[in-house]
């Protein structure tokens, strides 16, 4: 299973603590990691990616094994650690004020 | 019996604020969505159990949160959390036993641009810039279907959903004016912030655009009309022009849907024709800037607004939080002051953070960005805070229940 990590405010939209554990077929990338999430959760279309265009919103990064995987293809394959499980995909909402 | 609860949207949360019918002890709810802007709250007139929340994020962008208990639970319509989450197999539809797949739509406010391309607006600097959807500034339920409800959206467009907020749909024909080129976003963007609905014509609609102006349309918003004239603005190179004016909030008196007030970024104004013309009121009050304006629930010429110094200096002349009322519907106003600060008071009062109840004698409730929700049992002759500390309060609506 994968796992990802939401930010607290997407946690609490959802309704759930901890993290998310999601099946995901190969090759798991940004995209398909975030389709399932959002098949799973449907109150997050929308959060994350924008609904028609499926671009990342400005303020949402991806870190992926202690490596920022924001600017990385959508459809690029993440590391054989988060397809495996081992490690998790954060979905982090950016530093900025607030 | 009649019981008062004031929905108050704050940049960090949401509160409901209840009493009875004396409206001297109140009781505070909240927060609700805790940490994100709350643009608007609104009841439905024929459900008041059904509330609407704009709830928004510079990070999450935009939810819609709807409740259908008064406000004590609340859900993302379409996709309540109960049913998917916890429980999928609850998610069968009782009449056709079919299972119904959430779409996640609710928070869907997407240009219907297959009617109306995407076009694009003045920039602050008077460049061309395309329409960019950002957040929902104000809900404006139907009187007289629950599940209709228009929404007043920055980059300015209106949407409306008929199915209690699980769908958004715009009528695009306003964002696809001829005049769109020439509407410019006012300092805190260009939101779609009035939606004014005749109690006698549901296709009859007003609408306020910061900083295009206001619109009217007869045929529920097929077409659009500017309404304008008698506007002046400097900022604007024809101070006389037919858009572009930065209109902060009308006002209508349900009675007569064809008066209303208007608080723009100067000046308050009146039209007697439905917006085919206006003329000044602002009269002997101490700055006519300000942000919200409102008409008495039983008085149809007695107005309120709240002087704001500048268009630079967005906090009360002299340090003194008044409201002031004309009850000659303009030219001749008097400061409400009992139980306001009187000095040293810097807060603002937002356009979409005032409002009245129907109780007699009426109630007037407004909420500042210093976090205080003042409320008048009396008119306004007397007022008392019924909270002091929230966070700066963006919007405040009253629901009178009987």
């Amino acid at each position: 299973m994968i796992r990802v990590v939401l930010p607290q405010h997407l946690r609490r939209l959802a309704g759930i603590d901890g993290e998310v554990h999601l099946a995901v077929d190969a090759p798991v990338t940004q995209s398909s990691i975030l389709d399932a999430l959002e098949a799973r959760y449907p109150m997050l279309r929308g959060t994350v990616r924008d609904h028609v265009t499926k671009k990342r919103r400005p303020l949402v990064r991806f870190f992926a094994c202690q490596e920022d995987v924001t600017h990385e293809p959508p459809d690029a394959p993440l590391p054989a650690a988060i397809a495996s499980g081992a490690e998790p995909f954060l979905i982090i909402g950016a530093v900025a004020g607030g | 019996m009649t019981a008062i609860r004031v929905l108050v949207g704050t940049k960090k949360g949401a509160f409901i604020l209840t009493a009875d019918g004396k409206r001297k002890d109140w009781s505070v709810s909240g927060p609700f969505f805790a940490g994100w802007e709350i643009y608007h709250m609104k009841g439905s007139p024929v459900d008041p159990d059904r509330i609407y929340a704009s709830q928004t994020s510079s990070w999450f962008g935009q939810i819609i949160q709807r409740s259908n208990d008064g406000g004590k639970t609340w859900e993302q319509p379409g996709t309540p959390r109960e049913d998917w989450v916890e429980n999928q197999t609850s998610g069968v539809d009782p009449e056709t036993g079919e299972f119904i797949m959430p779409k996640g739509e609710s928070n869907k406010f997407a240009y219907d641009t297959a009617r109306r391309p995407l076009t694009t607006h003045q920039w602050y600097d008077g460049t061309q810039h395309p329409w960019e959807f950002a957040r929902v500034w104000h809900l404006e339920p139907s009187l007289h279907d629950p599940d209709v409800c228009y929404a007043g959206v920055e980059d300015a467009a209106l949407f409306r959903t008929t199915d209690g907020g699980k769908s958004w749909h715009e009528l695009p024909n306003l964002r696809g004016h001829e005049s769109g080129p020439q509407w410019q976003p006012g300092a805190g963007g260009m939101g779609l912030h009035t939606i004014l609905i005749d109690p006698k014509d549901p296709n009859r609609i007003f609408v306020a655009i910061s900083a295009a102006g206001s619109f009217r349309t007869e045929d529920g918003g097929e077409t659009w009309k500017p309404i304008n004239r008698g506007l002046v603005s400097q900022f604007i190179p024809d101070p006389n022009a037919e858009v572009g004016h930065c209109v902060h909030r009308i006002a209508m008196h349900s009675s007569n849907p064809n008066t209303l007030f208007m608080q723009k970024h100067w000046d308050v104004m009146r039209s007697d024709d439905g917006g085919e013309s206006w003329y000044e009121i602002s009269g002997d009050l101490p700055s006519d800037f300000g942000f919200p304006i409102d008409v008495h629930a039983h008085e149809p010429e007695t107005v309120y607004v709240i002087p704001i110094k500048s268009d630079s200096e967005h906090y009360p002349p002299e340090g003194k939080l008044r409201v002031y009322r004309s009850r000659t519907g303009g030219h001749e106003w008097e400061p409400l002051t009992k139980g306001l600060p009187q000095q040293n008071c810097y807060v603002n009062v937002l356009r979409d953070a005032m409002a009245v109840d129907s109780l007699d004698p009426c109630g007037i409730y407004f909420g500042t960005t210093g976090g205080q929700v003042y409320a008048s049992a009396n008119g306004g002759d007397t007022w008392e805070p019924i909270v002091r500390d929230l966070p700066a309060v963006l919007s405040v609506e009253v629901q009178t229940i009987r």
